[in-house]
């Protein structure tokens, strides 16, 4: 075991071409998923976090897509220039996808126990028998009671919490180095939800895995992160370990995302103004016309580059307050949230471009 | 006004399964097994459960969308589930729904302003300029611009879209507004701009809301009580913040802590259910949320643990229920032995069974342990009943032979004492305005229907036709219903619906045996 991450990614670019002009779904986004661990891709819909998981084993449809630049490293080998067939293979075996709904990954005319068979044998050459009681010990250890019993069922005589369970016993099938999980709990109640978090866990130490998990959900990610990579239109805007994101939230988006949980019970704070359109996003920071502390650095060139925080080398940060001759304090609202009045940034700290609008939510 | 907006009692919905070409019924889906709620002016209800618990179907049927198949609708003093279509028309003009997808709630070839005034036109309303004008009126007060009017729906996001479908809600002015997961299909950055919305517009308007959600976080954010459903039945209602801080029903608890908690540092503290919800359609008997209830009363006095316990019972709901699944533990137990399935040691296959239900090799109590080792003992010799009876014997739970009934906290009524307090307090809103001859003509009626009295309306004959016991467990339930009666037999509705709704009103419940 090698101490390089097992998955890295630099600089990764996915466009759409379509009617409405060239869509920069993910622009340039770089982070790393070390042997062993789960990182978390949080982020509203819209915002690239699904269009990042899916260019990692380039499922993404083409054209329209297409994956102009960036690099996707999993252990030693550059994934962008790997052929078709070559990373079919992996897709499925090395790497495996769950995704949210369980009923459109299973195929309803096949029997589950069938279908786990399958994709053992499409990467294994299993005699029947083998890859028989390989599916069922698959599904006793992704907790179905009574394995051989269900087996042959069909996936409409499970419950959704069961036929997650089935898709994801059907993923570890080829005993995968890493797991994509795409919002895997958003369609299940909070107490199947509880037991399919938990469950991945145990997993995940079970077959040494890594997860790569992708929800907008900062409950789950609190539940199960190690790490966490805040997206936002397409950008990184912080990432870092989980607690450092947590408890210290250094990008406005990612401290606006916190305030804005319901039931948190402090009197929730909405983000207000809306994504910026895809097909042309704005210049700067692209959270800045939504950024309650926006300055003219914001506005103008491109996205600021990823800063420390606290020279924090794990923990950074895209945002101008953080870098050098920047005042972190504007958006940490240390000093009671003021600014020193020979602060560059004084006056933009309080006039939010939202205001502008005037309506939320647009 | 001391009466409640709502008060339904005893709502049920049951859907019939029927078979073949004469369609005979052959079983029935209890989405809605028997509800109460009130719901006063200016109040938010929360209805909280899981997916299948019943809560939109509650919603549905309580506006009459769906028939019920019993209870009490009484809204405003008059009994919805009596209504006929013109009576049910004005009442749809006084009670509104909003529903989960907005992309799906509106015409794509209607104009948000000719869908927002559709209502007034529907309720009569010809004049078009005048719709315009309160339409206009209405986009403005729910963040939008009078001018979108003429636009279409799919210029809107999901969030704007939520914001028409307020407005549509609004236009004819109603009471009563029905919310159906109001902002599950939207991101959490523009939830916080509906809630508050809607928060806003039930204080500017004096709405009665009920909002029905799966998000507990949704719910503590809007609602002033909450009645928590499982297995369409409600198990505990309360006021928001004392259900949140001191949940009474293990299910609530189980709920709660279920949902994860945007703390790394609390990572892994939650409670975790086990098991899926059972089906509506043949739902556990005694409390419902008993098989998968971290908290079931065990009768009899072991000495095992809670986790023990529950790991007793879920084999002992097997075998009672489907039976276990010998071949599966023979061929568990056989993995790496030559013999094969068939003649494996009788002694690893009941280690299979308890390792398959976490059960520990040997129980600590000796009774409960010999008692185990003889139902295991039947089950391999293929005697199922006789190992059901055993485990029946030995670990009696009152959860699984009695249904519990929702109980006032704070009271010593029993269940059916306030389930018939609550259909006198359902009966008597229904007299609003009533004359005295007419109350006591209903008074008479009832008497008449539910007893073998002849002529005398007294106190026996009336606590006898709504099944009130004399005296009551309760010495101040006693008080107010003792009044509540004597002002009925004068004929004093009002009085009556005060003193019931004064001391009735909205009190905290919960069903459960641990109350007891």
């Amino acid at each position: 075991m090698s101490d390089d991450p097992l998955l890295s990614i630099r600089d990764l670019r996915t466009v759409f071409h379509t009617d409405e002009g060239l869509v920069r779904a993910v622009d340039g986004v770089s982070f790393d998923v070390g042997r062993g661990e789960t990182v978390c891709i949080v982020g509203e819909s819209g915002s690239g976090k699904t269009v990042t998981g899916e260019s990692i084993t380039r499922l993404i449809r083409s054209p329209p897509g297409e994956i102009p630049d960036g690099e996707v490293v999993f252990d030693g080998q550059d994934l962008t220039t790997l052929s078709d067939d070559a990373l079919r293979d992996l897709r499925g075996g090395r790497i495996a996808h769950v995704f949210q709904n369980p009923q459109g990954a299973l195929n309803p005319v096949y029997t589950v126990g069938w279908q786990i068979v399958e994709a053992i044998q499409l990467h294994d050459d299993a005699d029947q028998p083998t890859a028989r009681r390989r599916a069922i010990d698959l599904l006793d250890r992704v907790g179905i009671p009574e394995a051989t019993r269900r087996f042959d069922d069909y996936p409409h005589e499970f419950s959704g919490g069961m036929k997650q369970r089935v898709s994801l016993a059907m993923s570890l099938a080829t005993n995968p180095d890493l797991l994509i999980a795409d919002e895997p709990t958003t369609a299940l109640d909070v107490t199947i939800q509880n037991q399919i978090l938990t469950l991945l866990d145990e997993l995940q130490s079970e077959f040494e895995m890594s997860i790569l998990l992708i929800t907008h959900d900062l409950g789950v990610v609190a539940e199960v992160a190690d790490r966490v990579v805040v997206m936002y239109a397409g950008k990184v805007m912080e990432r870092g370990d989980v607690f450092d994101v947590f408890e210290r939230p250094s990008h406005p988006y990612t401290r606006a995302l916190l305030d804005c949980l319901p039931g948190r019970g402090d009197g929730t704070g909405s983000i207000g103004g809306h994504l910026p359109p895809p097909t042309d996003p704005p210049a700067g920071c692209r959270f800045h016309p939504r950024c309650p502390h926006a300055v003219d650095a914001c506005r103008e060139g491109e996205q600021p580059p990823a800063t420390p925080v606290d020279g924090d080398e794990d923990h950074v940060v895209s945002c101008v307050h953080y870098e050098p001759g920047g005042d972190p304090s504007v958006v940490r609202g240390e000093n009671g949230g003021t600014v020193p009045a020979d602060d560059p940034a004084a006056d933009g700290g309080r006039s939010p471009d939202v205001a502008d609008d005037g309506r939320p939510d647009r | 006004m001391s009466r409640s907006l709502l008060d339904v009692e005893g709502l049920t919905k049951h859907y019939p399964v029927t078979e073949g070409v004469l369609r005979n019924e052959v079983g029935r889906v209890r989405a809605v097994d028997g509800i109460s709620f009130t719901v006063d002016r200016g109040e938010t209800l929360g209805l909280v459960g899981e997916s299948g618990c019943g809560k939109s179907t509650a919603a549905t049927t309580t506006l009459r969308l769906e028939e019920p198949t019993d209870g009490r609708i009484v809204f405003d003093g008059e009994d919805v589930t009596a209504y006929d279509d013109a009576a049910l028309k004005r009442f749809r003009r006084r009670a509104q729904m909003v529903f989960q997808d907005p992309t799906s709630s509106f015409d794509p070839r209607m104009s948000i302003g000719e869908s927002v005034a559709e209502p007034l036109r529907v309720h009569g309303m010809r004049d078009r300029e005048r719709r315009r004008r309160i339409v206009g009126d209405l986009l403005d007060r729910v963040g939008l611009d009078a001018d979108d009017m003429d636009r279409y729906p799919h210029e809107f996001s999901g969030g704007q879209k939520q914001r028409v479908a307020l407005a549509r809600a609004l236009v004819i002015n109603p009471d009563l507004i029905v919310a159906d997961e109001p902002v599950s299909a939207l991101d959490v950055s523009v939830q916080a701009d509906i809630l508050d919305l809607i928060d806003d517009l039930q204080s500017a308007f004096g709405l009665a809301i009920v909002v029905i959600s799966h998000d507990l976080g949704v719910v503590r954010e809007v609602c002033d009580r909450v009645a928590v459903m499982y297995l369409g039945e409600i198990v505990e209602t309360a006021p928001t913040e004392r259900l949140f801080e001191d949940p009474r029903h293990p299910y609530t608890r189980a709920l709660l802590g279920s949902t994860p908690i945007a703390d790394p540092r609390r990572r892994g503290q939650g409670t975790r259910l086990t098991g899926d919800v059972p089906s509506p359609s043949d739902p556990p008997p005694g409390c419902r949320f008993h098989t998968r209830c971290p908290e079931v009363i065990l009768d009899e006095d072991y000495d095992i643990d809670d986790e023990t316990w529950r790991a007793v019972l879920n084999l002992r709901l097997r075998v009672v229920g489907e039976g276990l699944d010998l071949g599966a533990a023979r061929r568990y137990a056989a993995t790496g032995d030559e013999a094969g399935p068939e003649a494996v040691d009788p002694a690893a296959v009941k280690a299979a069974i308890r390792e398959e239900f976490g059960v520990p090799a040997e129980l600590a109590d000796r009774a409960a342990e010999s008692a185990l080792s003889t139902a295991l003992d039947r089950v391999l010799d293929g005697d199922h009943d006789g190992a059901a009876e055993r485990l029946a014997d030995a670990f009696p739970t009152v959860c699984r032979r009695e249904r519990p009934g929702l109980v006032p906290s704070d009271t010593d009524l029993s269940a059916t004492e306030w389930a018939a307090i609550t259909e006198l307090r359902a009966w008597v809103a229904t007299l609003a305005d009533a004359s005295e001859e007419a109350v006591l003509d209903r008074l008479r009626d009832r008497c008449a229907e539910e007893t073998d009295r002849e002529g005398e309306l007294d106190r026996l004959a009336v606590r006898a036709a709504f099944r009130l016991p004399e005296p009551l467990s309760d010495s101040d339930a006693e008080r107010t219903v003792g009044a509540v009666v004597d002002s009925l037999l004068t004929g004093r509705a009002d009085d009556a619906a005060a003193e019931l709704y004064g001391t009735f009103g909205s009190l905290r419940e919960s069903a459960c045996h641990l109350d007891d």
